[in-house]
């Protein structure tokens, strides 16, 4: 898992409307409660409006401390979107829905 | 205060810590290797807990910090962590090679981990609450991936920029300082000068143990920077602003304070090229390791008896180190060819070296670290700076005086003889210009001008030279083809007269002297003639006399020739009336008879 989160390839940037899969990676420290809410809401959302498409990754940096230089994480809980670029990053439980669509850009779509 | 973990990666460092009772010392210190910097702290930063480095833009706080790792790395054996917040590692790694650090050759030895860390506010959306665990946990793998002891964070108040949610970020803050003190590093953090505080969003309330202050002023067109310790917690500190510069070894701190007064002294003595001065200087010369002064007003010669001074050493094999702010190499060598000094010889033989630069071409710390650089590097037994005022004038006086008492100190540690060469204004006492240096100075050589008589002369004498017994006499001292030759001034009832006064006096003295010796040879013969005139008057006297003597002589023979006839003459007449004659001879041998009967 680790190798190859590290390294994405890119995708084609001339098709930017139809994306195939949105790749969320969510950085947690352990099972608190800041971490469970992060993910739930992060789970609703992606229900909501990417339904079928997405996937979201949890790494929890107690386990892989090494991981948190490569995705520049400073906050815990921070949800990183990989795909599709730019990369986008949104720190917090993700407890305000509009904030959270604003900062994956999904408010166009929607 | 050293989490079990890293002690046992590195256990030379445990034996250590250990080492020291934490008890009975007053606090353990870690030496940062920065030159001057240990000093002031007497021994470095408060070991095992966080220091805030705090200053305006551009005056050294990431360099101090990244000196205090790499030293840290490869002068202590202790691994350091540095997390960046503005610079990116390429950008640390060139930044401090300018330093001459091999900040990536210690990151590929494990000895260094750099983590950049990027933050930008305009791409990160916040929602709901969150802490800073992530930048924990970084921090925290560096350490124990190396067995870091050190970590800085330079500089950690870009955070208040990125992260909008302040409150959230100072108890996140003041929960890292108490974690960094749980994990028993050492740590720099460094800060933005605030307005009226210490730092620009208060980092000093969490940081309370050791705060350093950096401070780059600009006075009269030339930048210094500063450093001083505010605060040292459980301490002794030096509480001075210390002025310190960035060189390419590094930077150094120059306390001028921490200096102690212990210098080995030398009984040697060593010969200044000019025989007559040598003679002046209690027949030897200066002392190995002492300062000399050489002042006078422009044209008396300074720079030749500086030259003098260093062909000397240099043809006794030793090394000299020729400063020189005002003639380029080339035209000192000329100049003094001209009077025959042949320097180039010299120079070709590796005993003696130019090194020339404009006063203004940097400012005053940065002369005195170049100095101080090639000093190190030539390892000289003289050195001469010519002239001293020319870079004196670049600071204030305090300043200029402080840098003297840095050179001179440095010298004198070495054992290095040095001469300072300093131009007087004219028009002004010469003790006075010099009276800041004067008491740095072991000895005092004064180049004067006379003027007088439609001529300038030259005069030197000793002013002042500690622990010798020295003339208290004017010289005159001529430059010639030949060098320089000392000589008597001649010092009278009318003052001291140089030049051709000088010259003047000499020939009155000879006339004087010749008049005197005509005299006496002129009384020589009065007497003779005296003499003569007497035994001609003697010589007539006794003739006189003599004539007188033989008249009176043949008036009494006349006289006893008369007498004799006068005699005969009455014998004669006697015989003629005989009867009556032998009567009365009869009678008057009777009555003799008759009366001796009775």
């Amino acid at each position: 898992m680790k190798p190859k989160l590290k390294k994405q390839p890119p995708l084609a940037p001339r098709k930017r409307r139809p994306v195939k899969l949105w790749q969320l990676r969510l950085y947690v420290m352990d099972q608190t409660a800041r971490s469970v809410a992060a993910f739930t809401n992060l789970k609703k959302i992606c229900e909501t409006h990417l339904k079928g498409r997405y996937r979201i990754t949890v790494i929890d940096l107690v386990k892989h401390p090494q991981l948190a230089k490569g995705d520049q994480i400073l906050a815990i809980p921070t949800v990183v979107r990989k795909l599709p670029h730019p990369v986008r990053t949104i720190i917090g439980t993700l407890s305000e829905t509009e904030h959270v669509l604003v900062g994956l850009d999904l408010r166009v779509g929607a | 205060m050293c989490s079990g973990g890293l002690c046992k990666k590195v256990p030379y460092m445990k034996s250590k810590r250990t080492k020291s009772p934490s008890a009975a010392t007053p606090l353990p210190k870690c030496p940062t290797g920065i030159q001057g910097l240990d000093e002031i702290t007497s021994g470095g930063l408060p070991r095992g807990r966080p220091t805030l480095v705090c200053g305006s833009a551009g005056c050294g706080k990431t360099l101090l910090a990244a000196e205090f790792l790499v030293r840290g790395a490869v002068q202590f054996d202790e691994p350091g962590v540095l997390m960046a917040f503005e610079e990116t590692e390429k950008e640390l790694v060139a930044n401090v090679a300018s330093l001459g650090f091999d900040l990536a050759g210690l990151v590929k030895k494990k000895k260094i981990v750099v983590d950049y860390v990027h933050i930008e506010r305009s791409e990160v959306q916040e929602t709901g609450e969150y802490d800073l665990e992530g930048l924990f946990v970084r921090l925290g793998y560096a350490i124990d991936s190396i067995g870091a002891k050190r970590v800085v964070l330079d500089t950690l108040e870009v955070l208040f920029a990125s992260l909008p949610n302040e409150a959230m970020l100072r108890a996140e803050l003041r929960r890292l300082f108490r974690w960094l003190k749980e994990k028993g590093v050492t740590a720099v953090i460094t800060a933005e000068r605030g307005r009226e505080s210490l730092t620009r969003h208060g980092l000093e309330e969490y940081v309370s143990d050791c705060v350093i202050l950096l401070d780059h002023r600009v006075e009269d067109q030339i930048a210094t920077r500063h450093l001083r310790v505010v605060k040292y917690r459980g301490a002794l500190h030096g509480t001075n602003e210390f002025p310190f510069l960035i060189g390419e070894e590094g930077i150094s701190v120059l306390p001028i304070t921490s200096l102690a007064l212990n210098h080995e002294v030398s009984t040697e003595r060593i010969a200044t090229g000019i025989p007559r001065l040598d003679a002046m200087l209690g027949g030897r010369g200066f002392f190995r390791g002492s300062s000399i002064l050489l002042t006078g007003t422009s044209g008396t010669g300074k720079t030749i008896i500086a030259a003098n001074f260093a062909q000397a050493a240099a043809r006794r094999g030793e090394r000299v180190l020729f400063f020189s702010f005002e003639e380029s190499p080339n035209q000192i060598i000329r100049n003094m060819h001209s009077i025959g000094l042949r320097l180039e010889p010299l120079v070709k033989r590796g005993l003696l070296r130019f090194h020339s630069q404009r006063p203004s071409l940097y400012g005053l710390e940065m002369h005195l670290a170049t100095m101080f650089k090639e000093v190190a590097a030539f390892k000289p037994q003289v050195v001469i700076v010519d002239p001293i005022t020319s870079l004196m004038d670049l600071g204030t006086s305090s300043e200029g005086k402080g840098m003297v008492t840095r050179l001179i100190d440095y010298l004198k540690a070495v054992q290095v003889t040095s001469l300072f060469s300093s131009l007087t204004p004219g028009g002004q006492a010469p003790q006075q210009s010099e009276a800041i240096m004067s008491s740095l100075m072991d000895a005092w050589l004064l180049l004067q001008d006379f003027e007088g008589n439609g001529e300038r002369n030259r005069v030197l004498y000793v002013l002042k030279a500690r622990g010798m017994a020295h003339s208290n006499q004017v010289r005159e001292f001529l430059i010639s083809d030949h060098g320089i030759d000392v000589v008597d001034a001649y010092i009278g009832a009318s003052g001291v007269l140089t030049g051709s006064a000088r010259a003047a006096q000499n020939a009155l003295e000879k006339a004087a002297l010749l008049t005197n010796q005509q005299e006496a040879a002129r009384l020589e013969r009065e007497v003779e003639r005296k003499r003569a005139a007497l035994e001609r008057q003697i010589s007539g006297l006794r003739s006189e006399y003599e004539t007188e003597a033989l008249e009176l002589r043949r008036i009494a023979e006349q006289v006893g020739t008369s007498t004799l006839m006068l005699t005969n003459e009455r014998a004669a007449s006697g015989r003629l009336r005989q009867a009556d004659a032998n009567v009365a001879a009869g009678t008057r041998s009777k009555s003799r008879q008759g009366r001796k009967t009775q």
